[in-house]
């Protein structure tokens, strides 16, 4: 999957992924993807709460390794 | 001007305080750790603050260690305790409601491989003492519990923990930023080996905080370098923002008992008069162990965020929850920890009172805030559905 937007969040911890998520995504326009890296594997929860509640698309969660990507899409 | 009742956040800066940094900005601009006399009249303030700081805690100056704030300060003495006991063991015993300054660093070295003990707290976010002790292991190397909590103001029972600990052979540390200069705080009646606050809380300048370490407890430094803080904290002294620490933290230890009671009274005027005039408010924490200077609350079916700009809007400034967790659009995990369902913990709200509180200030809170909740209220839907109208809420605390 393609991406826009990288956001790299590797090293922080809950809820600063999804805090910095929230920050990035309004300096976007609808329909951009935005791609957030991650290795607190609490992301994953955070990720789909904070999708559902802001009204935007988790569009995937790929893990590779330590590293999790999630692929939001700007609504 | 509003009605502030956000001094967890921040606390105004004491005149006196600033009036005493003043200097340090430009004639005595020196470096403290200079040998000629430029460096004397700053050095020697910092000494003088590191006295003031040290009676605020009943500690002995040598075991005061001046960082940027209460966040460094927590992280050297969790980083510094297990970096210099590695040998000793892996294992570290902590609660679930602990502040982000000590949860984030105690995940970075659970990602590092260390065990940790999550502890679980009680409805009114209390850590079980006889939990502590039954997680303790050899492999035990730091316990980190907060005397107090900044989201519901609940008081720990540190004593007893640090008896555990003690008894243990393993160092305590508590996040102590809600508490130093608010409640009285004797680091050896408390018998925690540190402690991590800032000048913030008790109305000195931002930037600026410290650590306290038992002589005795070995710690390595977060920031290697130069011979400031006696080799634990390298870096040039803040020296401005360290005066205004010293003088605001006389100042508290001057004022905490008559503050401490006349704060309990505002609050508890608070907390009574809003469980009794509000329909489905809860008051969140421990009724009995709670600091002075807190009043929380979590109201069903209002947001709280909503509910906080609806405040302001009518005079009055005050805090939703975590901001942090707000901001992540998540359930605060203190308010989740401590058993209240996302619909009712999102209404979560904090108001902490200062110096400039008076009675009429609570009193205008007591008018304007029932209605506020009511106007919000209305336009649920499902409140509308559920009650009726207002006539069917009830008031609950617990």
């Amino acid at each position: 999957m393609t991406s826009d937007v990288t956001l790299d969040t590797l090293g922080l911890f809950c809820p600063l992924p999804v805090i910095l998520t929230s920050k990035k995504i309004k300096e976007m326009i609808a329909g951009q993807i935005l791609l957030v890296l991650s290795d607190d594997i609490g992301v994953k929860k955070d990720m789909v709460v904070w999708c559902e509640n802001s009204g935007h698309e988790l569009l995937q969660i790929v893990e590779e390794g330590t590293t999790i990507q999630c692929y939001v899409l700007k609504k | 001007m509003p009605i502030y009742l956000d001094h967890i956040a921040a606390t105004p800066l004491l005149t006196a305080a600033k009036d005493a940094m003043m200097p340090f900005w430009d004639e005595s601009f020196g470096n403290p750790q200079s040998r000629h006399e430029v460096g004397d009249a700053p050095k020697a303030a910092i000494e003088t603050a590191r006295k003031s700081i040290a009676e605020l805690i009943g500690a002995d100056p040598r075991e005061i260690i001046f960082t940027a704030s209460a966040s460094e300060a927590n992280n050297l003495a969790i980083k510094g305790i297990l970096s210099s006991h590695k040998k000793r063991g892996r294992h570290i015993i902590t609660s679930v409601i602990e502040h982000f300054s000590v949860a984030h660093p105690i995940k970075r070295m659970e990602q590092e491989g260390y065990q940790v003990t999550w502890l679980p707290v009680d409805q009114t976010g209390r850590v079980n003492p006889a939990d502590v002790k039954n997680a303790i292991c050899k492999e035990t190397v730091l316990i980190s519990i907060a005397h107090a909590n900044n989201e519901i103001g609940t008081i720990q029972p540190i004593q007893e923990i640090a008896k555990i600990a003690n008894a243990s052979g393993v160092p305590f540390h508590t996040d102590a930023a809600a508490t130093v200069g608010v409640i009285p705080f004797d680091i050896n009646s408390l018998g925690v080996d540190l402690a991590g606050f800032s000048a913030q809380q008790f109305y000195g300048p931002k930037g600026v905080g410290a650590l306290y370490l038992r002589r005795g407890t070995r710690i390595f430094p977060l920031i290697d370098g130069g011979i400031q803080e006696g080799g634990r904290r390298a870096g040039t002294e803040n020296v401005p923002a360290i005066v205004g620490m010293g003088v605001a933290g006389k100042a508290a230890r001057e004022n905490l008992t008559h503050e401490h009671k006349r704060l309990s009274n505002l609050r508890d005027h608070l907390i009574s008069g809003l469980i009794k005039k509000v329909n489905r408010i809860h008051l969140t924490g421990d009724r009995q162990y709670r600091l002075p200077h807190i009043a929380s609350f979590a109201v069903e079916y209002v947001d709280g965020e909503a509910l906080i700009r609806a405040l302001s809007r009518s005079g009055i400034i005050a805090a939703a929850g975590s901001s942090c967790s707000a901001d992540a659009l998540k359930i605060s995990p203190t308010l989740t920890a401590i058993g209240y369902p996302a619909n009712i913990a999102q209404g979560a709200i904090v108001m902490s009172l200062g110096k400039d509180t008076t009675r009429e200030d609570i009193d205008t809170v007591l008018s304007v805030f029932p209605e506020v909740v009511s106007s919000l209220q209305e336009i649920s839907p499902i409140y509308s559905e559920l009650s009726g109208g207002a006539s069917a809420a009830s008031s609950q605390s617990r």
